[in-house]
């Protein structure tokens, strides 16, 4: 038979091998769980079904389409296919402004409104996100 | 215009000066001279003054708005005030690159001046391997990023330079951080050197213990810069948000912590070799990553200036090659150094490190995947998805409470063994940490069993510290530093579970309440400055004892480049920050205004620093022996 001392090693081993499975799993399992989608407009209007967590959206804040009141702030992100209404209170970024790129973050509470968390802040006034260009550009 | 020329042929010199000394250095190898010659040192010298005499001309050339530099012409301004004139010749990809440059060279001048009693196989090897790495940034500041293009017909006007890096913490962000991130170059050649020359030892360790130290202790005041800077100019009043660009800082001073712990070990006991080294090689790709996913323009930030793939794919390419490099000097070398003659025992401070580097290794592996995840679906899935703070709070919290428990008893282990007592004191230490516990969590007011425990975890390393503090060890740097780590997680914790926010859209002359305080939008006023036109909104602030507190928070319409930007007015005690930004909407009436009290702020800052300050006693004291 195995001495003491291997036979300790194999546990060591095993329990290692075990732990180091265990996190994995439980590592993408929470990275699955906490990802946010990034979606533009046409792409929820194509979906069948309206998720329930938490998803980007962006393109470009509509013309004439930004309402302001004491806590809310309401306007219309479009990339000139189709259109979401927009909720949000928060903070706006400063760059943010009607015909230029947004990216709203939020939950959708139909294919066409989200109630919106975050709008992300961006550096300069060149810089447009790669995924809104990329919406826009397809 | 001639000094840009200057600057220019200064930086071909240097890179003649290095691909000379490689040669020199490879010749010299081969013949085993036993003596590093004074001309090789001298080169040395050259070529860390053929860079600064560069870096000097670009600031000379940012200085007198020399716009026929295509650098200055692209970041620069006449109206721009002096320092920001100065501070924007490394607010660029280019000139940020040429300090990349200096400090990588400086770091060899500096490591040959700290080694004189080495064998002289193991330096000559530091220098070869680290001219490697010069003479390949070389070649990308000379072929991608060289900051002293011309441009024809010379322009009148520059285009300016971002206003959000108009700041005085962003002007000394880049310089500090850059020691402590390219200071790691220096760890990366000196261990391939020791594999080599068989030198992975007891005196290997003392030699580069210095230059783990020095990187560590800027990378932590670079990155803690960096936080400032974001806490108040940003305007979103947080201090870290998981960023991918907050992220790749974090990343090698993880790395570098892990090996700060490792290098003692193996001073002291000569274990962990292969390890350690290991440690050195990781901690140096990761800088390197860090270059990559930041200047590549795969991540939007701040820091993503122009964006040129062929940047990216170099830096990619380099790493490459520098990884499969220590990859093959480890598989070759690895049975000549590595025996390991003496066993662990498991109470034993051996132990502590071994399970200190297993939970480093693990969070950083969480930051790892963290950000390279969405790089990895979006080349290959094509799906644009960010990774957010839930998924680090969930995976990382959790793995804090043993963490700090075992880094609370991991310095009173001894080498090789270690018998416990279990006196009265430690049943008063635990006595006091359950009280003040249930008393910080009654404060709050939130009833988390989860909650309390990292409570527990956290002023049990406070007090365990304090404890060791008053016993005026040996190692006072390390409990220093620990003290410093376990303020900083009470206050980021009680930061984030007690502060308070509220956002409204209003006009001048409405108000708003907060908790027991009201805020009241006083007027507006504009004043034109150099370079930009400021408007202010005059806000007063009646706390809970009606006492008026006036903030003035700003927002900055920049003229060239034309942009808005916020800046925040802070008042600051000593148990809470009162933050508060205004921005605006283009043809709109209502002011966005954002309150916010942040509790315990100017701890975070200020346990960061204790952090650090453990760093630099460990550095400077000279005589005593550093230890963990």
């Amino acid at each position: 038979m195995y001495s003491k001392k291997v036979k300790f090693r194999f546990l060591f081993i095993f329990v290692f091998l075990t732990l180091i499975v265990l996190t994995t799993f439980s590592v993408l399992k929470v990275l699955k769980d906490n990802v946010v989608y990034f979606k533009s407009p046409s792409e929820i209007n194509l979906s069948t079904e309206i998720s329930s967590k938490k998803i980007r959206v962006g393109g470009m804040v509509k013309k004439d389409s930004v309402i302001m009141n004491n806590n809310k702030i309401n306007f219309i992100i479009t990339d000139f296919k189709n259109e979401l209404y927009v909720t949000f209170s928060g903070t706006v970024p400063n760059l943010f402004e009607e015909e230029k790129g947004v990216v709203a973050e939020g939950f959708l509470n139909d294919k066409k409104f989200l109630v919106a968390d975050k709008i992300l802040a961006k550096h300069d006034e060149n810089y447009m996100p790669p995924e809104v260009k990329k919406s826009l550009g397809e | 215009m001639i000094i840009s020329q200057l600057g220019y042929y200064s930086l071909i010199f240097g890179l003649l000066t290095s691909i000379f000394i490689f040669f020199n250095s490879s010749v010299q190898i081969k013949r085993n001279d036993t003596v590093i010659s004074s001309k090789t040192t001298g080169l040395i010298g050259f070529q860390f003054f053929f860079v600064f005499i560069s870096f000097i001309s670009l600031i000379y050339s940012f200085i007198i708005s020399d716009f026929s530099n295509e650098t200055v012409y692209s970041n620069s301004h006449t109206t721009k005030p002096l320092f920001y004139k100065i501070t924007g010749t490394w607010g660029n990809h280019e000139g940020s690159l040429l300090l990349w440059l200096l400090v990588l060279t400086g770091v060899l001048l500096g490591f040959i001046f700290k080694s004189r009693n080495e064998p002289s196989n193991y330096r000559r090897l530091t220098i070869l391997f680290h001219q490697i790495i010069i003479i390949g940034f070389f070649v990308f500041v000379l072929k991608t990023s060289n900051p002293f293009n011309e441009i024809f017909p010379v322009q009148t006007e520059g285009l300016g330079l971002n206003p959000i890096l108009q700041d005085p913490a962003l002007g000394i962000h880049p310089p500090i951080l850059y020691l402590g991130y390219v200071g790691t170059s220096i760890i990366f050649s000196a261990a391939l050197a020791s594999m080599i020359s068989n030198y992975v030892n007891k005196s290997w360790a003392k030699n580069i213990k210095f230059w783990i130290l020095f990187s560590w202790i800027f990378l932590t005041g670079g990155i803690l810069l960096g936080s400032i800077w974001a806490y108040y100019e940003l305007g979103w009043g947080g201090f870290w948000f998981w960023d991918p660009v907050e992220n790749v800082s974090l990343m090698p001073w993880l790395s570098l912590t892990a090996l700060l712990h490792c290098i003692v070990t193996l001073e002291k006991r000569e274990l962990f070799k292969k390890w350690t080294i290991v440690l050195c090689i990781i901690t140096f790709a990761l800088s390197m990553v860090g270059t990559f996913l930041v200047r590549s323009g795969i991540l939007n930030s701040v820091h993503t200036f122009a964006n040129d793939p062929s940047r990216g794919i170099y830096i990619l390419t380099f790493l490459l090659v520098l990884v499969l490099l220590s990859f093959v000097i480890f598989t070759i070398y690895e049975k000549k150094n590595f025996i390991q003659k003496s066993e662990i025992f498991p109470l034993s401070k051996e132990t502590a490190v071994l399970i200190n580097n297993w939970f480093i290794l693990y969070f950083l592996s969480v930051v790892l995947i963290g950000t390279i995840y969405p790089i990895f679906l979006d080349v290959i899935m094509d799906e644009q998805i960010s990774v957010g703070p839930p998924f680090y709070n969930k995976l990382i919290l959790p793995f804090l409470i043993p963490f700090v428990l075992f880094m609370s008893i991991g310095p009173s282990m001894r080498w090789i063994k270690t018998n416990f007592k279990i006196g009265l004191k430690n049943f008063l230490i635990i006595f006091f940490t359950l009280i003040f516990s249930f008393i910080t969590i009654y404060f709050i007011g939130k009833k988390n069993v989860f909650l309390l425990l990292l409570f527990v975890g956290f002023f049990y390393l406070l007090l365990k510290s304090l404890d060791q503090l008053r016993q005026r060890t040996k190692n006072f740097a390390q409990i220093l530093s620990h003290s410093g780590f376990s303020l900083l997680l009470i206050s980021i914790l009680l930061n984030s579970f007690s502060s308070n926010e509220t956002i409204k859209n209003i006009q001048v002359g409405e108000s708003f309440v907060l908790k027991n305080e009201k805020i009241i939008f006083k007027k507006i006023a504009v004043e034109k400055e150099k370079n930009y036109e400021s408007i202010i909104g005059f806000f007063e602030v009646l706390d809970e004892k009606n006492k008026i507190i006036n903030l003035r928070p700003e927002i900055r319409i920049y003229n060239e480049p034309e942009m808005a930007t916020s800046e925040a007015s802070i008042k600051t005690t000593l148990f809470k920050d009162r933050f508060i930004t205004i921005n605006m909407i283009k043809d709109q009436n209502f002011f966005n205004v954002r309150y916010q009290q942040k509790p315990f702020m100017i701890w975070i800052w200020i346990s960061t620093l204790i952090i650090m300050l453990g760093g630099l006693f460990a550095i400077f004291k000279k005589n005593k022996e550093f230890n963990i």
